[in-house]
């Protein structure tokens, strides 16, 4: 039986396919409970009561808005292109899931383990700005084109800085796989090893460049739903609607992700006392997430041009300034050698 | 495994190419092009030089195609105009693509690679080196000066292109953020008592 798994062509892709399905499944049916959370959180803050009529407690209200959306007619406008029309939400929807590929949520739970996992992540959320120009473009009408356009400048803007940030990380740990960053992280001290002592400004910053590449409040002028219409969405219904909807959370909850295994040590335990462990990396991931939920409830929205000079002119150089800051202290091993944390 | 993806990498690389070429609509042209970006990728992967794989895919499809689609989206071009136009340089195209097609032909039509040599063949990175290591030890050790330059060539280019497009204009109304960050209440509004039937 075994060796059916391991030696056979059949056997191997079984497995492949398998791990895949271990992952991808229980991601989607977490993301309609997140999807859940975020309007409770969110309802919570402006004291209203959120969904709570499908299900007890509203817990089964995703499914039903899941249920509403597949069942709704696709309106394709006139003069749309079809093909890119119905490929843009497609690679939306499927850039955000093959991310999870090299995402580690346990020591040896990885479906990838790569060398260039972190640039592998980086290449991957590039492209999803191609689901957005193409869905923009291929409307074939004014306010989507605009909106895309808007949408497609703020993400790669925002990209430039989660590069320098993320090349501070790796200077640090002297490697981009995920592993070998959370076990730089490890230390007799628990969470005083993490990296989010040393690298605190950057964790901040990634954290900010985080919700404007997700195009998350406050920085979700595309979309705007209260003075614009919804940016390169507004010819979008039915199923490629939802698929824009499932790729815009799975960012969400893979930049929660990276944001736990960059600074927050992974399924690395806070305190020595306690094992290491998955749960760890999941309770980090919720953690971050109630922040991008919070952040949604309380901030107000930045307007464009603000937006822009905050990515180019405050973001960019202060990134910069880190990167070559990590590197002098790396390489002089400034203060305890915190920043240098190479196998020797 | 390994034979079926090259194929159908290389596949995706010549069909990209192709109808880059022959696409009527630009937009697909650029859409092709970033399939055959892509696809090359994966032959890099294959090589297992998969830190320029990845390079390759930030630089060339994240960032230089995203610039070629929006150039192609907002400009008007008119396609009848432009076929006329592409029509009177075609035969100097095909005499160079003949040209380039017959100088491949002759230098792998005559090559015949002794089967020893696949043996003798060295290993691009040292053993248990990473291909990203045996990169950086190449470019910063090395080649570090004239990685510099190259650098230096970039920033001159990225001067010029802005000196060249940087215009102020006097008669336009400027948000000065630092100014607008400074405003306080006390500074901006001012409660009056107006009495009804009057003015100010």
């Amino acid at each position: 039986m075994v060796e059916f798994f391991t030696q056979t062509g059949l056997g191997m892709g079984l497995l492949l396919v398998g791990q895949v399905l271990l992952l991808v499944v229980p991601l989607l049916l977490a993301l309609a409970f997140l999807m859940y959370a975020d309007r409770k959180i969110w309802a919570a803050v402006m004291m209203r009561r959120g969904p709570n009529v499908v299900g007890v407690f509203g817990l089964l209200q995703s499914f039903a808005d899941f249920l509403k959306y597949i069942v709704k007619e696709v309106v394709v406008p006139a003069g749309a292109d079809r093909a890119v029309f119905f490929l843009a939400p497609m690679i939306s929807f499927v850039m955000a899931m093959i991310a999870w590929a090299v995402i580690p949520f346990n020591d040896t739970w990885i479906l990838a383990d790569i060398n260039v996992a972190i640039l592998y992540v980086f290449a991957i959320s590039s492209l999803e700005v191609y689901g957005v120009i193409m869905g923009g473009w291929a409307s074939n009408s004014k306010y989507p084109f605009l909106g895309s356009l808007r949408s497609a400048a703020q993400m790669i803007s925002y990209e430039v800085s989660i590069g320098l940030i993320i090349i501070g990380v790796i200077i640090s740990t002297g490697s981009m796989n995920f592993g070998a960053i959370v076990q730089a992280q490890e230390g007799g001290g628990g969470l005083l090893h993490w990296y989010f002592l040393p690298h605190f400004p950057m964790m901040i910053l990634f954290f900010i460049s985080a919700l404007a590449e997700t195009n998350r409040p406050p920085f979700d002028l595309p979309e705007a739903e209260s003075e614009l219409v919804a940016g390169y969405q507004v010819e979008y219904s039915s199923t490629p609607f939802l698929l824009f909807m499932i790729g815009e959370l799975v960012a969400v909850v893979l930049m929660c992700a990276l944001v736990s295994l960059l600074f927050l040590g992974g399924w690395l335990s806070p305190v020595a006392f306690l094992p290491d462990g998955f749960f760890w990396m999941f309770i980090k991931m919720l953690g971050v997430f109630f922040m991008f939920s919070m952040v949604k409830a309380i901030t107000p929205r930045y307007r464009y041009d603000q937006l822009m000079r905050l990515g180019w002119k405050v973001f960019l150089p202060f990134s910069l300034f880190w990167v070559v800051f990590t590197a002098f202290a790396a390489k002089f091993e400034w203060f305890w050698g915190i920043y240098a944390r190479w196998p020797m | 495994m390994m034979v079926f993806a090259f194929y159908l990498f290389a596949i995706c690389v010549i069909a990209g190419g192709l109808f880059t070429v022959v696409s009527r609509n630009p937009v697909h042209s650029v859409l092709w092009l970033i399939l055959a970006f892509l696809s090359s990728a994966g032959l890099f992967v294959l090589l297992g030089a998969e830190f320029v794989a990845m390079l390759l895919i930030i630089v060339y499809v994240g960032a230089v195609a995203v610039l070629f689609l929006f150039v192609v989206m907002m400009l008007d071009v008119d396609f009848a105009e432009l076929k006329a136009e592409m029509a009177k340089y075609m035969p100097l195209a095909l005499l160079i693509g003949l040209i380039i097609l017959m100088q491949f032909v002759m230098a792998f039509g005559a090559w015949e690679s002794n089967a020893a040599a696949e043996g003798l063949r060295a290993q691009v990175t040292g053993l248990n080196v990473q291909n990203t290591a045996a990169l950086g030890l190449i470019l910063y050790d090395d080649y570090f000066l004239l990685f510099q330059l190259a650098g230096m060539i970039l920033l001159v280019a990225m001067i010029g292109a802005i000196v060249l497009t940087l215009r102020h204009r006097v008669d336009v109304k400027r948000q000065d953020v630092v100014a607008q960050m400074m405003r306080d209440p006390a500074k901006t509004m001012e409660l009056k008592d107006v009495k009804s039937g009057q003015g100010l």
